[in-house]
């Protein structure tokens, strides 16, 4: 336990090292400085930029990374970003664009004239600062990144400067015209439908107001809002250009063509074709702002130009969805780090789409799985499906002063209600729609792209409509809107034709349609979003062909996710270590014994000549190697001052087999059927070598006399804390024996039976049974019957069950087991059928007793037997013992009773404080005694002389 | 050791024989807490079915929920799998713990191991039997109790497809019933994690229910660990971290990640576990 402990507190100790060792990320500082300006058309405008510069880490010259806001944000609301981007090791340099935050001037969208200027002189400021790592002179590595409003910049900036070496634009737009004005039939933002609540959005909130489209979340409602003056309230920090055209448009909720001009102007799709840069777009999913077509015209721009484009839609956008802001953190730092610091980082994929990958088995979070494909399709995919639509010509209603609409996204709400399922809030206002629906699908269905569908309408005049894709699970659930995108498209009913036919491409998304799930292909009259007509109309709306052209991108199917690498290599590994753990643990006792026996060849043996009991006791490897035994008697550390002691044990044991040894009949066999370590010592190097040999290989079981019931050398065991419990002790028994194993309580009697069992393992020194030495599971503890410190019965099961169980596991034919007469001995008669936890300590010891004598061993090993047991039975138990030996085998009693043993035993072997103290038959030890009191000698006073306690 | 060693033995005796499988097992099985731990596993499901039947009956116009408890009453597979999602937590674990850890040391409590071991029993083969009777005793506990749930659910509630959890979505009840089998084959890896950790415990220890509750204990230990978000992916490496997995099974596009990644984790503890449980005991002092 106390190891263990020690292990625990080690482990802790390490573990809180290792948080303090750790590295922990850089410390990054910002420094705010306030940049001047000077820019407008005619460049005579000057403007105050309100920046943060934030110096790489390293000391040493890094990369720029010029780290654009949203718009309605500011520098302030990028720091977490480029701290981050400043930890990776470039100079990261924020700024509040022109018009927001404490930066002066006017918001003019991104304008070359303006916010472009703005920022090649912030280049510029950058080729200065001797932190930034240059190209050339005046010339810095810059990468430019920036989501939405800083999208946009980033792009424009790149076009028009062509000292920017990557640029990582997200969420953001190519056309503005069109994103405000879209119409899904392909006649440009001049026939398009007004996107008027995003419109309010981006426009209403590019004044003082602090809600920015990129603040997210309910914090940004938390804020009070400023009171305005009467100017700001009109125009904000607009351009009062951009102001008055926007109030224009947004009252007829029709582009004009002024309005298209200034919108394109503002818009990196016309001058993409310039951008050298290296581009990564990363673009929402989950975005009715900017689409997935805005980017998707980006990237075919740029790509015309020659200049690598990736491609990646993630989850989110201006609509919510996670943000992925881990992902896109490092998709930008592999991008600039592959195309600025030039360090091999991989780089992006030329299209990656984030899809749900279900929930996490472990965390039951949803997870997401970003396939890749080699090369960019486009919005058409790699192939097409068609999808088979039914459904009739329907009746649609425009109803008076367009409401209500349908809803499909809530600018600015969804986002705010953290729409972070696929599933977004839709609702279709009856009458005011026409659905046509495909049959339950019978494969799943994969839709990357814009699919397109060809609708005719019939009515009359101008007719504005909403053409959605929804996925129809079942009748529980409700259709789902994916991405709560619609399309919206105005087509103009020729006078007297009475219908118009148009192909309508539906919105952009990645969307799985599962197998049983339909496709409903919906066209509304009315959307929330948008600008629709006021007056009250009817049409009607059917299909040309009743079918989908459903793109698909198979290359991008396959996950990239596999099986990770340590759900296989982790269980390989553990069994590996498994198995290590399990072979060097494999015999310790082989190797001990090896010891031993190495040992051996200079061991004496118990009974000998003076000579090898001198060498005695104890040998060390050392000595083995060649050395004659007496050499051997250098000890290893530890057990120096035990030797002294311990070598006169044999000898004592020596001495007094000669005399006793007809009474054991024993005499004979000490002499001559121990010729092996005879010859050890009288050998003297030879022996030793072949010792060694013996106990190098172990086979042969080393020297040892099969015909010897028992015999210990040099046994020592320690307790935990050193105390010696046996201590060096040697004796023998002989067949025929009784013999008693005497000493007072803690003497080492029970550990020395213990070890006879195999169950505690020596510190040092040898047991032999029968000439095999004792490990644990020695087959040669067959032989050996035991009962020590106690019977261990289970005691839910009856005593004959006990008995008949324990035989059953040794493994042994069932007639050898002479059941019947153990359990004669142990009496218990019917008692014999009740669970053992009824039994009566005497009754378990009688039980536990007749459970050692079961197959009648040769050796019967039983400690304090008559402990428990009435007197009637204590002598009955003494008769049973006696009569046992004289069958020629073997029992060892242990006692600390001298009664006991003296009515028992035929020898004795009495310990003291584990050493032996003497050894021999009772009768010779009761003759050598002196008689002090008249009476005849007793062993009590041999015994109290022997331990030297003698009062 | 080898044959020719075993001359020196009593007649009859050969190591590979001793304590036999069967004979274990009757020693097991008589022993009160393994009758009571599967009365309880049986009788468990029965309870519910009672708890269900009687229960306040929601409200039919009610918007049907779709949690695997609103669900148990659907049909005797939805019961069998809210049973198992309700046991696999911790009845499971405490039953897998008992027979486990209560193997080695409940006979070290008793007396009855040193006997055994100098029968002897040899001690890497004491540990092998005990382990695998042990072992099997889990088994017939984990694939006892949905089996017994599937049958009082289906008398209960009839045999209907099963309604998928979550998403609501119905699997015919044939289909599914491979899929059971990969639930109960799931929920027997998963929980190899614990019986080697209290098989490893009781080995240690002399008191049964040190071994059951230690092994209980550090159980719950990971559980509150795995709760710890801000240990990231570390948590993936817990060993009950991919205990729901099987809900996987029951998923209409079945998904092997989760439940591989969670046999992969409990096989490596329970190898190294066991492997730590056989060294220690082979050169242990057996004192009790």
């Amino acid at each position: 336990m106390k190891r263990v402990a020690a292990i625990v507190a080690v482990l802790a100790l390490v573990a809180v090292a290792g948080w303090f060792v750790w590295p922990s990320a850089p410390e990054v500082r910002g420094q705010e400085q306030t940049i001047a300006v000077v820019d407008g058309p005619s460049g005579d405008q000057r403007v105050e930029i309100d920046t943060t510069f934030f110096p790489p880490p390293g000391g040493e010259k890094a990369p720029a990374v010029l780290l654009a806001h949203g718009f309605g944000g500011s520098k302030q609301s990028v720091r977490g970003q480029a701290t981050r981007l400043a930890q990776d090791g470039y100079a990261v340099l924020t700024w509040s664009a022109r018009g927001f935050g404490r930066s002066t001037g006017q918001i003019a969208l991104n304008s070359p004239d303006y916010e472009v200027k703005d920022v090649k002189q912030l280049i510029d400021w950058l080729a200065r600062r001797p932190e930034v790592l240059l190209d050339a002179s005046g010339d810095p590595r810059v990468g430019i990144a920036g989501g939405s409003y800083g999208g946009s910049i980033a792009l424009m900036t790149a076009a028009h400067d062509q000292r920017v070496d990557a640029i990582v634009p997200s969420i953001t737009w190519a056309d503005l015209a069109d994103a405000l004005f879209p119409d899904a039939t392909g006649s440009g933002p001049a026939n398009g439908v007004f996107k008027r609540m995003w419109a309010g959005f981006f426009f209403g909130r590019g004044g003082g107001a602090v809600q920015g489209l990129e603040t997210q979340g309910l914090g940004a409602l938390t804020q009070r809002p400023q009171p305005l003056s009467a100017d700001e309230a009109r125009c904000g920090r607009f351009l009062p250009e951009i102001c008055d055209i926007y109030q224009k448009v947004a009252e007829t909720g029709r582009a004009t063509p002024e309005a298209i001009t200034l919108l394109r102007r503002s818009s990196p799709v016309t001058v993409a074709g310039q951008i050298k840069a290296p581009t990564l777009l990363i673009q929402g999913r989950r975005d009715s702002l900017f689409t997935l077509g805005q980017a998707d015209a980006n990237a075919k721009a740029i790509a015309a130009g020659g200049t690598p484009v990736s491609m990646a839609w993630f989850d989110g956008g201006h609509d919510g969805g996670d943000g992925e802001a881990d992902w896109l953190h490092e998709q930008t730092t592999s991008w600039f780090g592959h195309h600025l610091k030039r360090d091999g980082s991989p780089v992006a994929a030329p299209f990656t789409v984030t899809r749900d990958g279900g929930r996490d088995p472990g965390t039951r979070q949803r997870i997401r799985l970003h396939p890749e494909a080699d090369a960019y399709p486009g919005l058409g995919g790699t192939a097409t499906t068609q999808v088979a639509l039914t459904g009739p010509e329907q009746h649609v209603v425009n109803p008076p002063g367009g409401s209500p609409a349908a809803i499909s996204t809530v600018p600015g709400v969804s986002g705010l209600l953290g729409g972070q399922g696929n599933t977004s809030f839709s609702l279709d206002m009856p009458g005011q729609s026409a659905s046509f629906e495909s049959r339950p699908l019978t494969a799943p269905l994969q839709l990357t792209g814009s699919p397109t569908v060809k609708v005719k309408v019939s009515g009359k005049g101008q007719v504005t409509l909403f053409a959605k894709l929804f996925d129809v699970s079942d009748s529980i659930q409700p259709p789902t809107l994916p991405a709560g995108l619609v399309a919206p498209f105005r087509v103009t009913i020729p006078e007297g034709a009475g219908s118009v036919e148009a192909t309508v491409t539906l919105p952009a998304v990645d969307h799985t349609f599962a197998v049983g799930h339909r496709l409903r292909l919906t066209v509304a009259t009315t959307d929330m979003g948008y600008a629709t007509p006021v007056e009250a109309a009817s049409y009607q709306v059917g299909l040309v062909t009743p079918a989908l052209a459903v793109p698909t991108v198979a290359a991008l199917a396959a996950p990239a996710a596999g099986v990770d690498w340590w759900v296989w290599a982790l269980p390989l590994a553990a069994v590996v270590l498994a198995g290590v753990l399990l072979a060097t643990g494999r015999n310790p006792a082989r190797r001990r014994s090896g010891l031993r026996l190495s040992l051996a060849g200079s061991r004496p043996a118990p009974v000998g000549t003076t000579a090898t009991a001198t060498e005695g006791t104890t040998a060390t490897v050392g000595a083995s190697a060649g050395a004659t035994a007496a050499e051997g008697t250098t000890t290893a550390a530890g057990a120096a001052d035990t030797k002294a002691t311990v070598g006169t044990a044999p000898t004592s044991l020596g001495a007094t087999p000669a005399p006793g040894g007809r009474d054991g009949g024993s005499g004979d066999h000490a002499a001559t059927a121990s010729p092996a370590p005879v010859a050890h010592g009288a050998n003297g190097a030879g022996g030793g070598a072949r010792a060694k040999v013996n106990g190098a290989s172990l086979t042969a079981g080393g020297p040892g006399d099969a015909d010897v019931p028992l015999e210990i050398s040099g046994l020592t065991k320690a307790y935990r804390n050193g105390e010696l419990a046996v201590d060096g002790l040697s004796f023998r028994v002989e067949r025929g024996q009784v013999l008693g194993l005497l000493g007072p309580n803690g003497a080492g009697k029970t550990t020395t039976m213990r070890m006879m069992m195999g169950l505690i393992r020596p510190d040092d020194g040898d047991i032999r049974i029968f000439g095999e030495p004792v490990v644990p599971g020695a087959p040669v503890l067959s032989r050996l019957g035991s009962f020590v410190e106690g019977a261990g019965f289970l005691p839910h099961l009856s005593g004959r069950e006990n008995i008949e169980l324990y035989w059953a596991a040794t493994g042994r034919p069932v007639a050898d087991a002479h059941v019947d007469e153990a359990l004669e001995i142990a009496g218990l008669g019917k008692a014999l059928e009740r669970a053992v936890r009824t039994y009566s300590q005497g009754m378990r010891q009688r039980l536990a007793i007749a459970q050692a004598m079961l197959g009648l061993p040769d050796l019967l090993v039983l400690d304090e037997p008559t402990n428990g047991l009435d007197p009637p039975q204590i002598r009955e138990m003494r008769e049973v013992l006696k009569r046992y030996a004289r069958d020629g085998r073997t029992v060892i009693v242990s006692s600390h009773l001298l009664s006991e043993v003296e009515q028992t035993c035929s020898h004795v072997v009495v310990m003291h404080r584990g050493r032996l103290v003497t050894t021999g038959p009772v009768s010779v030890l009761l003759s050598g005694a002196v008689s002090t009191n008249g009476h005849g000698p007793r062993l009590e006073d041999v015994f109290l002389d022997l331990i030297g306690e003698k009062s | 050791m080898t044959p020719a060693t075993t001359g020196t033995a009593a007649p009859g005796y050969a190591p590979h024989r001793t304590l036999p499988l069967k004979v274990e097992i009757v020693r097991q099985f008589k022993r009160r807490r393994t009758l009571v731990m599967f009365g309880l596993l049986m009788a468990l499901p029965w309870i519910l079915v009672v708890a269900f039947q009687f229960g306040p009956q929601a409200s039919g116009d009610r918007q049907p929920s779709l949690r695997i408890s609103d669900l148990a009453s659907a049909s005797g597979l939805n019961f069998a799998a809210f049973v198992l999602s309700v046991s696999v937590s911790f009845l499971l674990v405490v039953a897998v713990a008992l027979f486990c850890g209560d193997t080695v040391a409940s006979e070290a409590n008793w007396s009855s191991l040193r006997y055994l071991l100098a029968a002897p029993v040899p001690r890497d083969r004491l540990l092998r039997q005990k382990l695998i009777v042990a072992l099997g005793y889990s088994a017939t506990a984990i694939i006892c109790l949905p089996l017994m749930a599937l049958l009082a659910g289906t008398l209960a509630f009839g045999w209907h497809d099963i309604q998928v959890p979550g998403t609501g979505e119905t699997i015919a009840a044939l289909d599914v019933l491979p899929r059971f089998g990969i639930v109960i084959g799931y929920a027997l890896v998963s929980q190899l994690v614990v019986a080697a950790l209290a098989f490893l415990i009781s080995t240690v220890t002399d008191s049964p229910l040190g071994a059951v509750g230690g092994a209980v204990g550090l159980w719950i230990v990971s559980t509150i660990l795995q709760a710890v978000e801000a240990l990231g992916s570390l948590r993936e490496f817990l060993p009950t971290f991919w205990n729901t997995a099987w809900l996987d099974a029951l998923a209409p596009e079945l998904d092997w990640s989760g439940m591989l990644k969670g046999a992969s984790v409990s096989v490596t503890y329970a190898a190294i576990l066991i492997a730590v449980a056989f060294r220690r005991f082979r050169t242990k002092d057996v004192v009790s």
